[in-house]
């Protein structure tokens, strides 16, 4: 199957991508939503501001719904949803516009993430403690296993732990250990005899990397512990319910800002990843664009990756054979190597009690790899081409148009969703939604209930998704993930010296310990630069104070005055920092810290950089500054340049 | 500059604002900043106001993972619901390494960003092991002056819950339900009873039961019956925090305050002593015991930095 993952601004603009899309040739949907609807806000939330329609299409209610998937016949298609923390809700909204097409719920094809877990230790849209989310998700599972069957409930996501610096073993380790968190929650909810049906309806969402030859080694060992693990933990007989189903999205952390066009070379290498080998071939492909780590992708950019994967399937000779790598020592030995290294790491996890209760452990190892890779990047020992060898290029055509090859969505798209939205609530018949909110509470409350009743009648009488998450919010408590980086080793230290130098004299001038505040502004959860810059200053001898993500401008605001911090860096990927980071710098005159300079990290296009200088920001920073040290001198000489006192440098 | 006295004069008028420029000076280790900590702490010090700074200073410590941080958020909005203004000093547990420090405490106390009258600030442990950090002594005194609640979070058990009771007019130590250390650390003496213990996670059930009667009868065989045990849970819907705030004022008002007070600043005078004349200095005074016993012995009314001078001056006659 080959699909795309696309949606943007609202559920109008994005039903015409996908119209034109399937036209194209595309076999099934793909959505994205924007962060307010993956996290539980409505567009008029203060947590939404600046992320309406951004990443994704903001779905708000059952009008929203209805809208998007107008003219596509829900019967024929099948359609992935990237949604977890509201899973549930997205889900039943999908149900409950498929029934107005005439379309039951049992004839359904699809796929909700429906992965909390990895949203803990890498992708940052959770709503809710882990406790109650993982019943919302064996809700979902039970659910579906009766009245859904032909649904994939959940897709177990290794993909983004690759993305949160894993190596292959934590790939495969941590991806099977949440595996068996789900199908323990799921254990406790169905009948024993569901069990073989439960097992055969869970997939995973894989990452492939350029080291390709490996990528496909780690797959093989998925497919062999998936296997044991039906067999042996949960006693499932039947073959086929045992069979390691995955999709996959190649890697996204490779690629590069620099030389952008490099990364259409890397995508079909690790596309190769995931196909070579017959018998553990993806199901599905989605291959991201070549841009992606400039900004949101073009309809022709989009193109162009469904293009490569048009070519391998209907051009090469890819698919005419058997599984290549039967008999092949080299595949068999990496294979056994990654078996060895996934099963012990999976025995310290279900020591520490299981993958709920080792979040923290297994946090704070992806940003203690994430830090190790960053630093042989550094040190020039793991060659990125572009980046950090053969950084020389003629200046390139595809970026050369006014908004730097990528896609903008329109600012007018978020007042629009907040009116939209204040329509629908005035029309709809608010004692049916009050009842049903009132209903989903006491569900909520009760665990022996299956929750989707409740949701799919609260979708049905016209709640929204803000409505239907601050519900479960008041019932279940809100969270704060770990952040991971208190654990994280220090660089060894011969190479941070001078820089430890540095950041000791700027602080004995100061008299107190130069200090940083290090802030993830807005509903974007991609946290590695925020984690790497926190863990890198507190190594060159600053103190950090470091919230994690979403946080609100106010909140940024209020702890920088109150913790007295010499400099503020906020870093952004979603694309809102135009919004956002003016808002922050306000805020900061507001709570009485307007002198505190800011600083900026992200995927910021270059004219966006410029109109952030001049709206007070001090220095911008894009994935192509690899060199930490290098931004960690800066951030002194800006800070000593400020309190007017002396960086220390050689004179 | 007049930095101190303008901060002590903003503070003793209860505008709760000073505190980041308050906090930013007693932080400052510069010996000009030094002297105007002084002038600040001179300003709020009793002789000054004529009574004892108002504010309920809380000590909140227990071992790491129990769930402190939750509790100070149920906590903080509690003394807001009844209208106390709260500071909270975080000393944070990450551990310095290469000098620098991750602050990652204030994360897990949720509070609302616009309400101006709760401050938290975050400090890294001090270079010795679970001691307070040198700052934290100074900036308890001077905010007690315009907030109606200071708290001070430490983290472990043993070496902190002493150092917070040298500070704090009333000690909490916080513990979870299954945590035989604490216990064991009670009977065997290497911790100090606190003023109050509190187990979390009350939402479990029969374990935090079973924890509260094991530190019950503990507490007995001690011959300290009398001893607050609470139990709490600060998931929605929280228990016990209402009880909680209730013991705490309940300990503060059978308090001698002044008596207590008088101490704190006395070992502060001599915390302050020994990180500017080190081990040598107390040496000189015969030893930790002997130079607090020696304090007890001086003037009531003296501040801290005038007791300072005296155990400076003391030491330099020994020595």
């Amino acid at each position: 199957m080959m699909r795309t993952y696309a949606g943007h601004s609202d559920a109008r603009r994005s039903n015409e991508l996908y119209r034109g899309n399937l036209a194209k040739g595309q076999t099934g949907l793909s959505v994205a939503f924007d962060l307010p609807t993956q996290t539980g806000y409505d567009p008029d939330h203060e947590l939404a501001r600046g992320e309406v329609g951004k990443v994704g299409v903001s779905i708000a209610d059952l009008d929203d719904m209805r809208t998007l998937l107008d003219g596509i016949p829900l019967d024929q298609m099948n359609t992935s949803m990237t949604i977890n923390a509201t899973a549930a809700w997205l889900l039943a909204l999908y149900i409950v516009t498929a029934e107005a097409q005439g379309v039951t719920e049992n004839e359904l094809q699809g796929t909700t993430q429906n992965d909390i877990l990895k949203e803990y230790l890498s992708r940052g849209t959770y709503a809710f403690p882990p406790g109650p989310s993982m019943r919302l998700i064996a809700d979902t599972i039970a659910y579906t296993v009766e009245h859904v069957p032909k649904w994939n409930p959940i897709n177990i996501c290794s993909y983004h732990l690759q993305e949160a610096g894993a190596t292959p073993v934590q790939e495969i380790a941590y991806a099977m250990s949440n595996a068996i968190a789900v199908l323990d929650a799921v254990s406790e909810r169905v009948d024993e005899g569901l069990m073989g049906a439960v097992f055969g309806r869970i997939s995973f969402f894989v990452n492939a990397g350029v080291r390709f030859i490996e990528e496909h080694a780690k797959l093989r060992a998925m497919a062999v512990l998936w296997d044991e693990l039906g067999l042996e933990r949960y006693g499932v007989q039947d073959e086929r319910h045992r069979r390691f189903r995955y999709g996959v999205q190649v890697n996204s952390l490779g690629l590069t800002e620099a030389q952008p066009e490099n990364n259409a070379y890397r995508i079909a290498l690790e596309a190769l990843a995931v196909t070579l080998g017959r018998s553990v071939r993806a199901r599905a492909v989605q291959l991201p664009a070549w841009n992606e780590a400039l900004g949101l992708p073009r309809p022709w950019d989009q193109q162009w990756s469904l293009r490569l994967q048009q070519i391998l399937a209907y051009e090469t000779d890819l698919l005419d054979y058997p599984d290549i790598f039967e008999g092949s020592k080299v595949m068999e030995g990496l294979v056994a190597e990654l078996l060895d290294g996934a099963r012990e790491e999976m025995k310290r996890v279900q020591e520490l009690g299981g993958a709920v209760e080792a979040v923290d452990y297994m946090k704070a190892a992806l940003v203690e790899s994430h830090r190790a890779r960053i630093n042989r990047i550094e040190s020039g020992e793991l060659v990125v081409v572009g980046v950090n060898r053969y950084t020389e290029t003629a200046p390139s055509p595809l970026t050369a148009d006014g908004e730097g090859g990528i896609l903008v969505v329109d600012p007018e798209v978020e007042a629009e969703r907040r009116a939209a939205l204040e329509e629908w609530r005035s029309r709809r018949d608010q004692a049916a939604v009050d009842a049903a909110l009132a209903e989903l509470a006491r569900a909520a409350r009760d665990d022996s209930e299956n929750i989707m009743f409740a949701t799919i009648a609260a979708a049905r009488a016209g709640a929204t998704t803000g409505e239907w998450a601050q519900t479960l919010r008041s019932e279940f408590g809100g969270y704060r993930a770990p952040t991971g980086v208190g654990d994280a080793a220090s660089v060894p230290s011969e190479e941070l010296a001078e820089l430890r130098d540095e950041v000791e004299r700027v602080s004995e001038s100061l008299g107190r310990r130069l200090k940083i505040l290090v802030g993830k502004p807005g509903l974007d959860g991609h946290s590695n630069g925020a984690e790497q810059i926190a863990v890198r200053a507190r190594d060159v001898g600053m103190d950090v104070v470091y919230q994690g993500i979403r946080l609100t401008p106010a909140e940024i605001a209020t702890s920088a005055a109150q913790e007295g911090v010499h400099v503020v860096g906020l870093s952004i990927l979603s694309g809102s920092h135009a919004q956002l980071i003016p808002s922050v710098i306000e805020a900061l005159g507001e709570a009485g810290a307007g002198e505190v300079p800011v600083i900026v990290g992200g995927i910021i296009p270059d004219a966006d950089a410029v109109r952030l200088r001049a709206a007070g920001v001090a220095a911008v920073y894009t994935p192509k500054d690899f060199d930490l040290n290098r931004i960690m001198h800066e951030i002194v000489e800006l800070v000593a340049e400020r309190q007017r006192v002396q960086a220390g440098v050689r004179a | 500059m007049a930095e101190g006295a303008d901060l002590g004069e903003r503070l003793r008028t209860g505008d709760l604002s000073a505190a980041p420029a308050v906090l930013n000076l007693v932080e400052n280790r510069s010996p000009a900043a030094r002297s105007e900590t002084a002038q600040l702490l001179a300003a709020v010090s009793p002789s000054a106001l004529g009574h004892e700074p108002p504010a309920q200073v809380v000590g909140v410590t227990g071992p790491p993972g129990v769930g402190k941080s939750s509790l100070l958020s149920r906590l903080v909005s509690e003394w807001r619901a009844r209208r106390r203004s709260v500071a909270v000093l975080a000393v944070d547990p990450s551990s310095r390494r290469s000098g620098g420090s991750l602050l990652g405490d204030r994360a897990r106390i949720e509070v609302d960003p616009a309400d101006r009258e709760v401050y938290i600030r975050s400090t890294a442990v001090g270079d010795r092991l679970g001691g307070l950090a040198p700052a934290t002594r100074a900036a308890a005194s001077a905010l007690a002056a315009a907030f109606d609640v200071v708290v001070i979070e430490t983290v472990g058990v043993g070496q902190s819950e002493t150092e917070v009771a040298d500070v704090a007019d009333t000690v909490a130590v916080v513990v979870q339900p299954g945590s035989g250390d604490v216990l064991q650390f009670l009977k065997s003496g290497i911790m100090e009873i606190p003023d109050v213990l509190v187990v979390t996670k009350a939402d479990l059930g029969r374990p935090a039961m079973r924890a509260l009667a094991d530190l019950r009868a503990a507490l007995r065989s001690l011959g300290a019956r009398e001893i607050p045990v609470i139990a709490v849970s600060s998931i929605p819907p929280p228990t016990g925090i209402c009880e909680l705030v209730d013991t705490l004022d309940a300990h503060r008002a059978a308090l001698d305050l002044p008596a207590r007070r008088l101490r704190a600043r006395r070992l502060h005078a001599l915390a302050d002593f020994s990180a500017e004349y080190g081990d040598r200095g107390v040496r000189a005074l015969g030893g930790r015991r002997a130079a607090e016993r020696w304090l007890e012995q001086q003037d009531p009314g003296l501040d801290v930095a005038e007791l300072e001078r005296t155990l400076a001056a003391q030491a330099s006659r020994n020595s």
